[in-house]
């Protein structure tokens, strides 16, 4: 894998105004993914850890600072990036199939063959059956596989997830973030995935960057390296790994929880 | 229908069955008993009617208005009268739903238009617009227009109102979702905006017909040579009570039927909404 910088965030500091005042929500941040790493984000809530996710995706601008993909700078949303959200805003008046095909429909690249493509996305990820039923058939895991492939759909090079998996229940959230995982890497996309779950960020990350209070500022990096047995490593046997509790430990005092 | 449901079916439990014939039951037992209400009603009021236990002249009876609407049907009046408050009715609903619409999506469009223009909505929607009769009438003139004009002035606002909010509820992170795509404001009305709103449109659209009418019956009680407002007014000028109610009953089957084509619309276009 080339060691190049995908993603470079250069400085980005956020201050949201209100009539009463100002919050500074991100101070002078700054940290880069590389081609094809997934890199997860924790910190404490409320410190901003969505707010950086929507300045790379070019929805918000920061108050200043650079991102940069792919070495051109984020001026407004980009079609080299898919955004993952928490709950999987599938469209209750569409079909599968059409939830899915949103995003080609939105760039005017709908056509025969992209079409061809996404329904052969969904029968991989074992939706092939579903591409009919409606959301309100489905179950909240197969859900969030349709908004991933809705995201893979348009084809990004990065994927930005917002905790994609925190309004699932707990064993649904295990298998999902499995096949999300495996999507992402089958895929070879970049992905950058902020959450709150310690335990799910080491598992599927390669790095994890672990964020301080408001204002944001990075208060470590840690690469992740765990001995996966069988040499699979998918994120579920990975928590079996003799470093995930250093890991999970490190991070935990890391982020100082304690309930005020 | 009972049992036919049940035959396309025959793979169900015993159980099953008896749940299903215990629903359909309960059902035909609501639909006898509103049937019964009905029937009792109209048969309590001839019989005191007839026995002078209330006066005629005042509540009329259900045979007279029954014979009046027969021989009203006969020399082909009463199809003219409901004709023509009808087609003014539809009139007054279709301008008033998609003049409602398209301004609640320039407000939309505009948080600014929006922000201006709330106070006027505000007190337009809280004026008594049977009020603004006379000058509707006067602008307009005393023909169908003026009756049209007159249920529009009442529907209009609360169209706007509630289709806006309708369009303001619309999950934002749904939006956000299109954003991520590189959607344009046009698009986001097209693919999220508006389709998310059509519940709340159909529901605008049952308010709806209940103030059109009100509008086009206000109009008719004004003005108007012809229609069931005129009917109505017509008949309690002359104390001829059973013109008044079979006015009256004419009208509300009217706006029975327009309201059910209302929620036969909604049932085909919301199938996904379980």
């Amino acid at each position: 894998m080339k060691e190049e910088r995908f993603v470079d965030i250069k400085e980005i500091s956020m201050i949201y105004h209100t009539l009463s005042g100002e919050t500074k929500a991100i101070d002078k941040l700054s940290f880069d993914v590389k081609k094809g790493e997934i890199v997860a984000i924790v910190g404490p809530s409320g410190c901003g850890k969505s707010t950086i996710l929507s300045i790379i995706a070019g929805l918000i601008m920061p108050t200043s600072g650079t991102v940069f993909i792919d070495g051109k700078r984020v001026e407004g949303t980009n079609k080299k990036v898919g955004y993952m959200f928490q709950s999987d805003h599938l469209f209750q008046w569409r079909n599968i199939l059409a939830n899915v095909l949103i995003g080609l429909e939105i760039q005017d690249k709908l056509n025969e063959e992209s079409i061809a493509k996404v329904s052969k996305l969904l029968d991989t990820y074992g939706l092939g059956d579903f591409k009919m039923h409606y959301p309100y058939q489905l179950s909240g895991g197969m859900r969030q596989r349709v908004a991933l492939i809705r995201t893979l759909a348009t084809e990004p090079d990065l994927l930005l997830l917002d905790e994609p998996f925190s309004a699932l229940d707990y064993q649904s959230r295990l298998v999902v973030s499995d096949d999300i995982t495996n999507i992402i890497k089958q895929e070879k996309k970049t992905a950058i995935m902020v959450t709150h779950d310690i335990a799910e960020a080491i598992s599927m990350a390669d790095r994890v960057i672990v964020l301080s209070n408001r204002p944001a500022i990075i208060k470590s990096i840690y690469d992740i390296q765990l001995t996966c047995a069988d040499g699979i490593a998918t994120p579920l046997k990975c928590r079996e790994a003799p470093e995930f509790r250093y890991y999970f430990n490190k991070i935990w005092k890391e982020l100082d929880v304690y309930v005020k | 229908m009972l049992s036919k449901k049940i035959d396309n079916n025959s793979n169900f439990s015993e159980n099953h069955i008896n749940y299903l014939n215990s629903v359909y039951r309960q059902r035909l037992r609501i639909r006898l008993s509103q049937v019964g209400l009905l029937v009792g009603f109209l048969l309590l009021w001839e019989i005191a009617a007839s026995f002078r236990w209330i006066d005629p002249f005042f509540i009329s009876k259900p045979s007279s208005i029954f014979r009046l609407i027969v021989n009203l049907a006969k020399d082909g009046s009463i199809f003219k009268h409901t004709a023509i408050s009808v087609f003014e009715a539809i009139m007054g609903f279709v301008i008033g739903t998609i003049l409602g619409t398209i301004i609640a999506i320039l407000l939309w469009w505009s948080d600014f238009f929006a922000k201006v223009f709330d106070p006027y909505l505000v007190v337009l929607n809280a004026l008594p617009k049977i009020a603004l009769g006379p000058i509707i009438i006067i602008w307009a003139g005393t023909g169908m227009r003026g009756i049209i004009v007159t249920a529009l002035a009442i529907s209009l606002v609360v169209t706007i109102l509630s289709t806006y909010s309708g369009f303001k509820e619309v999950d934002q992170e749904k939006v956000k979702m299109l954003q991520t795509f590189g959607a344009t404001k046009f698009q986001i009305l097209q693919k999220v905006i508006l389709p998310a709103s059509v519940p709340n449109m159909i529901n605008t659209m049952k308010i709806n017909i209940g103030m059109t009418w009100v509008g086009v019956i206000v109009g008719e009680f004004l003005v108007s040579k012809a229609g069931l407002g005129y009917l109505i007014v017509y008949g309690g000028q002359v104390f001829r009570l059973d013109i008044v109610m079979a006015g009256v009953i004419i009208l509300a089957t009217a706006t029975a039927i327009m309201y059910q084509i209302i929620v036969r619309i909604e049932d085909r276009f919301l199938k996904w909404k379980q």
